[in-house]
């Protein structure tokens, strides 16, 4: 089958590798039929995720057809048009038992879960393409793919609803919506969300529908701001005006009562305390950028929650632990709960209630995956979102 | 190889400290006799020795004097199934080579002997047998080699209630002796860390397996896997 197949930074390609195949009586096999890159897929792209290997297939964000079943499948057929989750969850140990699917103890393979343990003290689950931290598992940026313990995963959908419409329900959507479910809205609550990329953008439309009475977002392409705008946020360009400075001024010296770090490791910005950690993170002195975390951190208004759905995965220097102690913050965060959310999600999207498709910038055949990443990486204002289509 | 990231070694050297690991987690092997009489002193009592002597003497291991001379291991793990059901599926050692990665098979000779063969470097095996030393259906088991091992080794299993719906604890307490001669012990020494990564692998493999039925995998097809 063709794959998108990362070789190293910034060097990703398609090439001919052999198809998936089912091994365990609970996997899947999937026919791809599209698939998206995500702004996660650009850690891995830049080579700042570790354990990446030259070979890895990339992609978590997919969804297709059912190809083939293993005997332990019974909720799926053949055929089936199905959304895949990207966290990989057994939905039988006490993680998945609480809902916390993205926190699932057997999905991580038991050698590869070493890695995680040894970094963060417990292990992480699997999740599809992305590094063999998370399992080594290949990704959907594929014509096919294997999908384990698929009796857990997987949702149908149903018929006469396009893919664009339901694609981002396997990440992006369910992300920005557990970040605005973190942020535990009251009425008359301010959201500021930093970073106005899907997931930033998801979690505006999703604090909107969750009672927010307004929502800031803040970021620095135009375009970004832009759409932020039409789904009804207030916006701040953090290279015209000081971030902290407007937000006081815009909610009367409070301060916004949740806020969301929707950027997370490879944050941009200006100022010192982020160039020092580009310079430790391009000598490996420190792993992660860390300016948005900080100033999440410094606006949230005294005894306002922290969301961070931005993806970290090492240390942060300098993080302000004596603002977030003495300002008593409470702070949520997590790769996403996916199965959670799906039926709800789902229905809202059927409804009208969520729009997904405003998103795509860019619809291009899965041959063209380089460029999109290039694109995706290089352009920001323009690409908000590259969608792969299979020749299937 | 199973997996050539997680332990980030190739080749050769790989081959030989998985057949350390081997020996240890598999044979589940053996503080010798001193360790196991210490182990036994806890008999009776789940609770004592969740937090009595077991852990502690594992966390203590890399700088005690005590067991210079043999590997011990302890690591426990939550098991989201009763501790009957574990017991059963432990007691019956056929099982074993399911989960424990260089254990080949693992025959019953008698209620108490099995012989056990290990995957060795270079395709080889090693055999020996074990016997069941102290059995507590839906406790714990305890076993060690018999006279004339290559490998003296002994393991305790033990099954104790978690808080209520969470299942069983399981903790596996492995000790065992180097193989025998300089070169075995050079090796286990510059591989020192490594039975323990095996031990927490195998425990891995079998709460994935109760839980889940089968032993998560991420190789892409069948061929990968067996040759993993």
């Amino acid at each position: 089958m063709r794959a998108l197949v990362w070789h190293g930074k910034h060097d990703v390609r398609i090439d001919n590798v052999p198809d998936p195949e089912i091994i365990n009586p609970r996997d899947a096999i999937l026919k791809v039929t599209s698939t998206a890159i995500c702004g996660s897929d650009l850690h891995l792209y830049d080579a700042v995720i570790p354990t990446l290997q030259s070979g890895d297939i990339l992609g978590h964000e997919f969804m297709g057809e059912v190809l083939d079943v293993g005997s332990g499948v019974g909720n799926l057929k053949k055929g089936d048009r199905v959304v895949v989750p990207f966290p990989i969850s057994c939905g039988s140990c006490f993680f998945c038992g609480k809902q916390q699917f993205s926190l699932c103890d057997n999905s991580n393979t038991a050698e590869k879960a070493d890695m995680s343990e040894t970094l963060y003290g417990h292990q992480m689950a699997g999740i599809f393409g992305y590094s063999h931290l998370t399992g080594g598992y290949a990704g959907g940026q594929a014509e096919y793919v294997r999908v384990p313990y698929a009796d857990v995963g997987p949702m149908v959908i149903p018929d006469g609803m396009e893919d664009d419409q339901v694609l981002f329900l396997t990440d992006i959507l369910p992300t920005g919506w557990m970040a605005a479910e973190n942020c535990d809205i009251e009425e008359g609550d301010t959201v500021a969300v930093w970073g106005c990329g899907p997931v930033g953008l998801f979690a505006v439309q999703s604090a909107l529908l969750m009672g927010a009475h307004r929502v800031i977002a803040i970021d620095h392409y135009p375009r970004r701001l832009a759409l932020a705008k039409q789904l009804g946020a207030e916006v701040l360009d953090f290279r015209e005006v000081r971030v902290w400075e407007a937000l006081m001024d815009m909610t009367g010296g409070i301060g916004p009562d949740a806020v969301i770090d929707a950027v997370g490791l490879e944050s941009h910005g200006f100022r010192i305390d982020n160039i020092m950690d580009r310079v430790k993170q391009a000598t490996f002195l420190g792993t992660d950028r860390g300016a948005v975390l900080r100033e999440v951190i410094i606006a949230c208004r005294k005894g306002g929650r922290v969301s961070i759905p931005g993806v970290y995965g090492g240390f942060v220097d300098k993080f302000p632990i004596g603002a977030l102690m003495e300002k008593g913050l409470q702070v949520k965060s997590g790769q996403t709960h996916v199965h959670r959310y799906l039926p709800e999600l789902l229905r809202r999207i059927g409804e009208g209630e969520i729009d997904t498709t405003f998103l795509i910038s860019h619809r291009m055949p899965l041959e063209e995956a380089p460029e999109g990443y290039r694109m995706f990486k290089e352009e920001p204002n323009e690409c908000t979102k590259v969608v792969l289509k299979t020749g299937h | 190889m199973r997996d050539d990231c997680a332990d980030g070694s190739g080749g050769g050297k790989s081959r030989a400290l998985k057949f350390i690991l081997g020996i240890g987690a598999l044979a589940a092997g053996g503080a010798a006799i001193a360790m196991s009489r210490k182990l036994s002193a806890d008999r009776g009592d789940p609770n004592r020795t969740l937090f009595g002597d077991g852990p502690l003497a594992a966390a203590r291991s890399g700088a005690s004097g005590d067991y210079a001379e043999s590997t011990l291991i302890s690591r426990a793990v939550t098991i989201n199934r009763s501790r009957q059901e574990l017991y059963d599926f432990w007691r019956d050692f056929t099982n074993l080579p399911r989960f424990m990665e260089h254990v080949r098979s693992v025959t019953p000779l008698d209620g108490t002997r099995s012989r056990w063969v290990i995957e060795a470097p270079a395709g080889g095996t090693v055999e020996f047998v074990s016997a069941v030393t102290e059995d507590e259906p839906g406790r714990l088991i305890a076993w060690s080699s018999q006279e004339g091992a290559d490998v003296r080794n002994s393991g305790r299993i033990e099954f104790i209630d978690a808080p209520p719906g969470r299942g069983t604890i399981v903790r596996a307490t492995i000790a065992y002796d180097p193989p025998a001669g300089a070169l075995g012990r050079a090796v286990a020494t510059l591989f020192q860390r490594e039975p323990k990564l095996q031990a927490r692998s195998d425990l891995r493999r079998f709460k994935q397996l109760m839980e889940t039925g089968e032993v998560t995998t991420s190789q892409p097809r069948p061929t990968e896997a067996a040759a993993a």
